[in-house]
């Protein structure tokens, strides 16, 4: 337990220094910093108002580039110690490789998370302080799944780098993922469901696997599902599962998958050749 | 004790330990010699539990560098040919090898004191940005302060300039009564003094295994 906290303790002051890491935090911070320069909270349309229209565009850009950030900084988090070396050095210790694993993916899900977490709570505290009225329900929301499509990303970012012996390939498939998680998936399944080939709950089902779409549907899910702006995807789901449901499935399902693919990565990490 | 038997080890279609069996006991001090590629670091790999053998196994002690890895390298030392670029600052890294090899802050603190390297101003400095020297100095401080009984070192001196080599091979003098040590190197005459065995291989076999 004590060399688990040293690790995820040594990981995150290493993220902290990496240059990468201000870059992460520049970007989610000076979104926040962006849009209420921009006006966003005193905006109003298609029914969206202050600190609620903020967090909602805060979320819908986050979905884009939330999941290739946490890809492309954690990929290599393993594949590319061993590529340099690293790993082999610091695994001549006598330390556990069920300790290193894991310790490092605690300390990543530190330093990918609190950037995000963050740039929310300082929307809320400007908000405050401009005397905007605060939509607790919407915050915690998407704290929980924030929370959950980090652990989604980070868990499939671990078992890359785990499967993958070099950090070039590794970022390269993390790439694949993202474009087919946010893009191709949807585009498949809108072209069967034209073509009739599949019914609409089959297709609908599928794209509940994916964990982008889930957080896409439930990030609007506290909203008038009679808004145009949320498509036609959302309003059958939202339409057809009741909301309290959704929204649990929403933030433990990419949970469970997050773990499920970081275990995978374990047991391939420990099963085979280290360096 | 080391016991490699009848080991195999492929890479794909690669083949880079080809049945080799060797045993090195207590007070063995191993130049470990060959070109490139004879499967001088796939040894060095197998022992320290880094590869799984296509066949045969290795044991020391009698126990699995894999299954019981923990308790192996306890007892193990090893210092790579080249620094790795750890971002840690010096300070965490030796934290981090005082928590995992349950060894003493000081003692690293005495062996790069001995290696003469200054470790105090340098603490809060991370370990990638230090002269190669320095890395080296670090890495050998550190191996010493585990007073490990197997010390593997693989081209430890190549960064070295001549003083930080007598003062490596003084230390390794005092340092190495009852161990086994095993150098991994392509000049045997820098190491002649600190050997009392040399295996050469070639082409993933042993070629020669002598006392010297």
């Amino acid at each position: 337990m004590k060399n688990l906290s040293l690790i995820a303790y040594l990981d995150l002051r290493e993220s902290i220094r990496a240059r990468w890491f201000l870059v992460y935090s520049f970007v989610f911070g000076g979104l926040i910093a962006l849009f209420f320069i921009a006006g966003v909270t005193e905006s109003q349309v298609m029914g969206f108002s202050g600190l609620s229209r903020l967090l909602l565009m805060y979320i819908q850009v986050t979905i884009v580039i939330l999941p290739i950030f946490i890809l492309i900084t954690t990929v290599r988090s393993i594949s590319g110690d061993r590529d340099n070396h690293i790993l082999e050095y610091m695994l001549s210790f006598p330390i556990s490789l069920k300790q290193y694993y894991w310790g490092k993916i605690i300390g990543r899900f530190a330093t990918v998370f609190l950037p995000v977490f963050f740039a929310m709570i300082l929307a809320l505290v400007i908000g405050v302080l401009k005397g905007a009225k605060i939509p607790w329900d919407i915050l915690f929301l998407y704290c929980g799944l924030l929370f959950s499509l980090s652990s989604a990303f980070l868990g499939i970012a671990f078992f890359i780098s785990s499967v993958v012996k070099s950090s070039e390939v590794a970022l390269g498939l993390s790439f694949f993922v993202w474009i087919f998680l946010l893009a191709f998936i949807d585009i498949a399944l809108i072209s069967l469901m034209m073509q009739n080939r599949l019914s609409e709950e089959l297709i609908i089902s599928i794209s509940l696997l994916n964990p982008m779409e889930i957080f896409r549907v439930a990030a609007i899910s506290l909203f008038d599902p009679e808004l145009t702006v949320m498509g036609p995807v959302a309003f059958y789901i939202l339409d057809n599962i009741p909301q309290v449901v959704f929204v649990l499935f929403a933030i433990f399902y990419p949970i469970i998958l997050g773990l499920g693919f970081a275990w995978l990565g374990f047991s391939i990490f420990s099963k085979t050749d280290l360096v | 004790m080391i016991e490699v038997k009848n080991v195999t080890k492929k890479f794909g279609s690669t083949l880079s330990l080809d049945n080799v069996s060797l045993t090195f006991e207590k007070n063995d001090y191993i130049a470990l010699m060959g070109p490139n590629g004879a499967g001088k670091t796939t040894l060095i790999r197998l022992i320290l539990g880094y590869y799984h053998p296509n066949v045969g196994e290795v044991l020391i002690d009698g126990l699995s560098p894999i299954k019981d890895r923990l308790k192996v390298l306890e007892h193990i030392s090893f210092v790579p040919q080249l620094p790795p670029p750890i971002k840690l600052s010096l300070e965490e890294l030796i934290s981090y090898v005082c928590a995992s090899a349950h060894i003493e802050k000081e003692t690293i603190f005495h062996f790069a004191k001995e290696m003469e390297l200054d470790l105090i101003p340098n603490l809060s400095k991370s370990f990638f940005k230090l002269s190669g020297g320095m890395k080296q100095k670090m890495l050998i401080a550190i191996s010493l302060a585990k007073k490990s009984e197997i010390i593997i070192y693989d081209e430890p001196t190549a960064n070295l300039d001549p003083k930080a080599r007598d003062n490596f091979y003084r230390l390794l003098k005092e340092n190495e009564n009852g161990k086994i040590s095993l150098f991994v190197s392509h000049r045997l005459d820098e190491i002649k003094d600190i050997v009392n065995r040399q295996i050469y291989m070639d082409l993933g076999k042993v070629l020669s295994d002598e006392k010297i």
